[in-house]
């Protein structure tokens, strides 16, 4: 789902009936601030009502506020409308790909074929070229090449197969060649594909825990601010003042935190809605939200710093030995060697050689085991073998010659690994892998130091060589010589401390990790248990995505506090223009309290309650874009949002009010 | 923890009597002995006695001065003992006016001093009258009275007493105070220390 | 303002500035070194274990249980007066009503006196009730701090420690000594110190008077060191008795502020984070000194309204000037501006000058201390209040940042927003609804002295001292009926208790997190940037809840008096 422009005029239209339908107080509970906005409007509703049916002198008055309170909720209920209606508009594209599908189910007594939405979990199914995935599954026998472009929007068709990192198929996909045997791994309404569905709705959107924090503060000083309005008629009577219950119910309305009350539902949903516009699916908002807090990111080097393969990139002859000659026997050591790395050895050699020479006969290749850790072939000529430097020193029984140690340790300090290469005990040379680190690491490593993320490689190579490739891609830290489930250990012990941990994984060893982190982004091409450990998924595949998760979950928080901050700000400028207009006429000698000379009482309470309402659309926009987030450390982040939005948050009503009032004026509308 | 029976019971009483012993017997008693014994005048009230010994005031108490040959105290709002009325310069119930600044009785009764105050000291009309001569004090028993009331009185008492007036400014110069240290509080004459020096300086009448 | 008002507020504010950091450094001591012998010795005669470590539920309900006792004590001393030994004045014993008012008032460190001292107290109840009240309600209070700052340094614990162990340790090495030693210097300098009562004088002019002298410099420290406030006169610091001098006002103002300004920097040293303590400091110096100006100014005004009488208001070499109703001429405007300033802030409520008759603004300040009721605050509960503050600034801050908030190291989270709110509420609906109730019932309004806003603000006074625990009064009110002692006293023991506690709940969460560590990412709380944040927080919420009864309280009075206009 690459980023498209959703929706046009239509989604307006869905989210203003919405935004009706949602006046059902019953709904509208769930936000206790907007819900005291239409007990208040109702109020005034009947106020003007019966004014008009009895003598009718305020009843011009109460029917403006109450028009007023009304708009009021419609825009709030509009931005969430909004935001749930670009959801919906998503997910409709989704939908659009799980058209029905049949499978063919394999069955105790053959082949069926049935209808995809009626597999189970467990079932076993099969897959040839031009299927569409029926839903979620494992592959468990055979290879294909998929084309997932209805769920990651990329074009490239991509390898799954069986035991591997890569053997997820998801439903919605489409198999372009080759046969695949299929285990169901989710019931219908739970795959993948549903959840994503379900989650852009919002359907099961839930509260995030500072969500639930901030709703529990505006309650509160909603609760506050209905205690300073219910006590004013008898503050007023006892000072010989009427107070007329419209204008009490217009100050309670611009006094309760509407602006973000009406906005936070949006605020939320706008920012699953973003992570979803980087092609990374959040299982819930809170991991959304988890990320921004983030002070720990472990990074995987192979694959997330480097790319996957090592490169052979120089052969060092031993003393004696010939360029060439190395370069033959590496080739002959490689010739069955698939790995990457055993690829580019040969590509290397067989450059160096001017062309492949003719490979002699009897050639029996010799595999890499986990107890020799090394690999080769025999030949008539001898044995080729190459590995690593201590796993040789073992298989020629004496320790190598000092010009090859001093090799292995420079290229090592490198962050390059050696491969020494032998025919039968003589060792021949040297093999340079080094890792190539992706391009663009280094600034984005620097942004998220400034962010207040330290970086930790995780790595198997030995700790020279970690800190090498560390320092070349900027990392703070490295844990070398790590063990699959060495990380699940430091991650524990940096949560220990307090830390959150985050990560990216794509493999099925990584899911215990991915389980423990507390925030853990799955690469989509990953194994099922990964994707069902993690609590996002990247459609990308890209594990530096990462970072822009905590992006986005940082905006999430500054656009609520943002918010919140300029919405309680403003309430000192609606002061300035109520309460001088509910006790002027009494007490002229409070005329320097209406500081921004409002024509009259009536107009100063109008103008109040319309720029209430009329800020929350305005808002909108900045609600589901968010507050930009730029890394400058917190206290410059504070001061500058300081400014803007709690000095901005006391300046700006003063004029739009006034404004307001100035516009009321010349039309004569007071 | 079981709710409030036996030993817990028993604590919470323990404790109560502990320190209702400590704080509000032993502490007292023990400064009010040790009081005694090194500042016996402060603590027993800081009492002046005449030649007779019989009591005649304390000397940071304000007492009623009426006639015109004594300086005047500021006017104060002390009430009765049992509270049910005034009883000015009384040290049985200290008490202000309690009077706002915007109240009329407040602008009535200040305005009424004012032009009494005049009148006892011969005073030409709209001549400004010290603030502090026509105020009620805090406690209705200001012992003090400012250096600009104080000066404004001395013809009248002096007259009264037919001394020269030079004699009694030299009296005020010699019994004014402050500020302490010459650091804390404005300067002030008392009242009953200046009129007591009156009476020294013209004994009977 | 004259030179020697510069003097005498640089002299005083010097002696807090020099002395708080240390009395807050010997505070830490108090509550982090090993126990004494003495306090051994206390604990085995009381019975309490100094270890048995407890949780906020259990920390709560023994100073619940305890203060219960001392309120029965010392409501049962007050009520059977008449049938109690020295009583040489045969005084009667006080009405139920106001006996209920004055245990309550004393037991929560208000101080609230629905009695007059002198007229209605003998010898032995000023000691035995009203002295050990006075003792035990601020012990109370700084025991609760404690247990609140160890929300802040414990790790994954769930006690904050012991309340008797907290109550006996502040008492013994700082509270009672101090008040001993300075009971010595009040006498010295002119507080009676008897077991007399009432001495007759023959006055030179032939009348007599009655002087009432008794046990009032050991009440007297007591009153100021611990905010308590309530005096032994009638007329509190105004008597010449209870501040016979310039000194002993200075002495009662770094009485009233000592405790209270060194409260930030032992909080400070408790958290080993002397920077937060520092910040603390400044936010209630700010506000602090944001006050005194307000109050100087008012006082120093010169009334309008007096025109006809032709007074010489002004200050001169010869005289204080300014607004004398109410005030004593040894402390003029500027010892009277800092005394009920850092009354008032240290919610103490002594008093050395009639509030009822103090100009509009002085009394907008001292309604706005109350208010917020925490800078610097009754003994501990105040500088509890303002954590709680803090923990609300920190998590609006942390918002905005990009970062789930956190206060010293410890995550903000729904749980601590939900009790630092609910502790948030209590002040402005128990002060605006009984306000309301007041000025619209007839009971309430008979007992209004002063006409127009002067009246209404002196209802507002009340109920915002009796909330903030603070027991000044603009005392034209006339509290004394069964009305407002029997409501008022209800008050002070919901505005002491029901914000307390959800501030222990909170510590309890609070202790048992996890300590998160510092970060790029993490928003510092000791910077200049987070000062003007709190700050900013602390007058928004309390000016927007309050707004409207100080518009039509001290707003309306001043700029009527400006107007010339009276009611």
């Amino acid at each position: 789902m690459k980023s498209q422009a959703l929706g046009g005029i239509g989604i307006h239209f869905r989210a203003i009936r919405q935004s009706v339908v949602m006046l059902n107080p019953v709904s509208l509970i769930r936000n206790p601030v907007m819900f005291t906005v239409e007990v208040g409007a109702l109020l005034t509703t009947f106020f003007a009502v019966s004014d008009a049916l009895h003598h009718g002198g305020q009843a011009l008055f109460a029917s403006v506020i109450s028009f007023w309170l009304w708009l009021t909720i419609l825009f709030a209920n509009y931005a969430e409308s909004l935001a749930e209606q670009r959801g919906k508009a998503q997910a409709e594209s989704l939908r659009t790909t799980r058209s029905t599908v049949l499978a063919r189910l394999v069955t105790h007594d053959g082949v069926r074929t049935v209808a995809g939405s009626s597999l189970k979990k467990w079932d076993l199914f099969l897959l040839s070229a031009g299927d569409i995935v029926p839903t979620d599954g494992e592959i468990l026998e055979g290879a294909a090449s998929v084309d997932e472009s209805a769920i990651t929007g990329e074009s490239a068709p991509v390898i799954r197969e069986a035991d591997g990192d890569r053997s997820g198929v998801t439903g919605g996909t489409r198999v372009l060649a080759g046969e695949l045997r299929v285990r169901v791994t989710a019931n219908p309404g739970e795959t993948f594909l549903d959840r994503m569905i379900s989650l852009v709705e919002g359907a099961t959107r839930q509260k995030s825990p500072n969500e639930i924090a901030l709703t529990i503060l505006l309650v509160g000083l909603t609760l506050i601010f209905l205690f300073v309005v219910a006590t004013i008629p008898a503050f007023s009577a006892y000072s010989k003042i009427t107070s007329s219950p419209t204008v009490l119910i217009a100050l309670l309305v611009c006094l309760i935190p509407t602006t973000i009350a009406g906005l936070l539902p949006a605020i939320g949903i706008a920012g699953i809605d973003r992570a979803f516009r980087a092609n990374v699916i959040a299982k819930s908002g809170k991991a959304v939200e988890m990320a921004g807090d983030i002070d720990l990111l472990l990074l995987d080097k192979t694959g997330t710093i480097t790319f996957g393969n090592r490169q052979a990139v120089q052969l060092i002859p031993a003393p004696g030995v010939s360029l060439g000659e190395l370069a033959r026997a590496c080739r002959l050591a490689s010739l069955f060697d698939k790995t990457p790395e055993g690829k580019s050895t040969l590509a290397l050699s067989e450059s160096l050689q001017q062309g492949p020479s003719p490979i002699p006969e009897g050639l029996e290749a010799v595999a890499f085991t986990p107890q020799s850790r090394m690999s080769g072939a025999d030949t008539p000529e001898g044995a080729f073998r190459k590995g690593s430097d201590d796993a040789m020193e073992s298989f020629i029984g004496h320790s190598l010659p000092p010009d090859i140690k001093n090799a292995v340790s420079e290229i090592a300090e490198s962050g390059g690994t050696p491969l020494v290469v032998s025919r039968d005990k003589t060792v021949l040379g040297l093999i340079h892998l080094k890792d190539v680190i992706k391009p663009g690491l280094l600034k984005r490593f620097e942004r998220l130091r400034r962010m207040g993320v330290a970086t930790v490689m995780v790595t198997g190579d030995n700790p020279l060589t970690a800190r090498a490739i560390a320092r070349e891609a900027g990392i703070d830290d490295f844990f070398a010589q790590a063990k699959p489930e060495d990380k699940m250990e430091l991650i524990k012990k940096e949560q220990a401390k307090g830390r959150l941990v985050a990560m990216s994984g794509d493999g099925t060893n990584d899911a215990p990790s991915l389980a423990q982190a507390d925030v853990a982004l799955a690469m989509n091409s990953g194994t099922q248990a990964a994707k069902e450990a993690g609590n996002m998924v990247d459609l990308d595949s890209d594990p530096t995505k990462i970072i822009e998760v905590i992006e986005i979950g940082k905006q999430l928080l500054m656009t609520r506090g943002a918010l919140t901050t300029f919405s309680i700000a403003n309430d000192v400028a609606k002061y300035f223009a109520i309460l001088p207009a509910m006790f002027i006429a009494a007490y002229p000698q409070l005329g320097v309290l209406n500081v921004m000379r409002l024509a009259t009482p009536v107009s100063a309470v109008t103008s109040a309650i319309i720029f209430n309402a009329l800020i929350i659309p305005a808002l909108i926009p900045l609600a589901l874009r968010g507050v930009r987030y730029r890394p400058l450390g917190a206290s410059a982040l504070l001061r500058n949002n300081l400014l803007i939005y709690g000095l901005g948050g006391i300046l700006v009503p003063f004029l739009g009010i006034k404004l307001i009032d100035m516009v009321l004026v010349t039309l004569h509308l007071t | 923890m079981k709710g409030l029976k036996g030993s817990n019971f028993q604590q919470y009483l323990r404790a109560t009597i502990f320190f209702m012993v400590v704080c509000g017997l032993l502490y007292p008693l023990s400064v009010t002995a040790l009081g005694g014994i090194l500042f016996p005048f402060q603590a027993g009230g800081s009492l002046v006695k005449d030649r007779a010994g019989q009591i005649v005031g304390s000397r940071i108490i304000a007492q009623g001065f009426g006639t015109l040959r004594y300086f005047h105290p500021r006017p104060s709002a002390a009430l009765s003992p049992d509270g049910s009325g005034p009883q000015p310069y009384d040290g049985a119930f200290s008490s202000p006016s309690n009077l706002g600044p915007a109240n009329p009785a407040y602008i009535k009764s200040v305005t009424e001093a004012a032009r009494a105050y005049r009148e006892e000291n011969g005073l030409p009309a709209l001549t400004p009258v010290p603030v502090d001569a026509v105020t009620a004090s805090g406690s209705g028993l200001d012992p003090d009275i400012s250096l600009a009331n104080a000066l404004l009185q001395a013809p009248r008492v002096a007259s009264a007493r037919q001394v020269n007036p030079e004699r009694v400014l030299a009296l005020i110069e010699k019994t004014r105070v402050g500020p302490q240290f010459g650091l804390l509080g404005p300067p002030r004459v008392n009242v009953l220390e200046l009129n007591l020096a009156l009476d020294a300086l013209t004994p009977g009448r | 303002m004259l030179e020697y008002d510069w003097i005498q507020i640089l002299v005083s504010l010097g002696l807090i500035l020099l002395l708080a950091p240390l009395v807050g450094r010997y505070l830490a001591w108090v509550y982090q070194s090993p126990s004494l012998w003495l306090e051994r010795g206390i604990y085995r005669l009381l019975a309490v274990d100094p270890d048995r470590e407890l949780t906020w539920k259990e920390y709560g309900k023994v100073l619940l249980l305890s203060n219960a006792f001392f309120f029965a004590a010392g409501f049962l001393v007050l009520w059977g007066q008449a049938l109690l030994p020295g009583n040489p004045r045969h005084l009667p014993s006080l009405s139920p009503e106001v006996a209920f008012n004055t245990a309550a008032s004393f037991v929560t460190n208000t101080n609230w006196q629905a009695y007059a001292g002198e007229a209605q107290l003998s010898n032995l109840s000023q000691m035995l009730a009203i002295t050990f009240l006075m003792f035990v309600g601020a012990n109370t209070g700084m025991a609760a701090l404690v247990a609140v700052i160890r929300g802040f340094t414990r790790t994954g614990l769930s006690t904050l420690g012991n309340f008797w162990s907290d109550f006996i340790r502040f008492f013994l090495r700082a509270f009672l000594p101090a008040c001993f030693l300075l009971a010595l210097i009040h006498v010295w300098q002119g507080t009676p110190q008897t077991l007399r009562s009432a001495v007759s004088a023959k006055t030179l002019e032939g009348p007599s008077q009655t002087l009432v002298v008794g046990p009032v410099a050991s009440l007297e420290t007591v009153k100021n060191l611990g905010t308590n406030g309530g005096g032994f006169y009638n007329a509190n610091g105004a008597h010449p008795y209870e501040n016979p001098t310039p000194l002993t006002n200075t002495l009662e103002f770094l009485e009233m502020g000592l405790f209270t300004f060194s409260l930030p920097f032992f909080f400070g040293r408790m958290t080993g984070r002397p920077r937060q303590g520092l910040a603390l400091f400044v936010v209630i110096l700010v506000l602090y000194g944001t006050g005194l100006g307000v109050v100087e100014y008012s006082e120093k005004m010169q009334n309008p309204l007096l025109a006809p009488a032709a007074l010489s208001q002004k200050a001169t070499a010869l005289q204080d000037g300014g607004n004398m109703e109410g005030k004593e001429t040894r402390l003029g405007i500027t010892q009277t501006s800092l005394f009920s300033n850092t009354s008032l802030a240290a919610t103490t409520g002594a008093v050395d000058a009639a509030m009822d008759s103090m100009n509009p603004l002085a009394v907008l300040v001292y309604l706005v201390h109350m208010f917020l009721n925490e800078e610097p605050g009754g003994k501990g509960v105040g500088f509890a209040g303002l954590l709680k503050e803090a923990v609300l600034a920190v998590f609006l801050a942390g918002l905005m940042v990009g970062r789930t908030p956190e206060f010293l190291g410890k995550k903000i989270e729904s749980r601590e927003i939900k009790l630092a709110a609910l502790s948030l509420l209590v002040t402005p609906i128990l002060v605006l609804c009984l306000t309301a109730l007041s000025v619209l019932l007839p009971a309430g309004k008979s007992s209004i002295d002063n006409p127009g806003p002067h009246g209404f603000m002196e209802v507002l006074y009340a109920f915002a001292s009796g909330n903030a625990n603070n027991g000044s009064a603009m005392a034209g009110l006339n509290v004394s009926t069964p009305y407002y002692a029997i409501l008022i006293g209800i008050e002070m023991l919901l505005g002491r208790f029901l914000p307390l506690l959800p501030l222990l709940a909170l510590a309890g969460s609070l202790a048992r997190k996890k300590r998160l560590p510092e970060t790029a990412g993490t928003f510092r709380t000791d910077t200049p940037i987070f000062v003007v944040l709190l700050l900013g927080f602390m007058g928004l919420v309390a000016a927007l809840t309050f707004f409207p009864p100080l518009i039509l309280g001290p707003l309306l009075e001043h700029l009527s008096l400006l107007h010339g206009i009276s009611f």
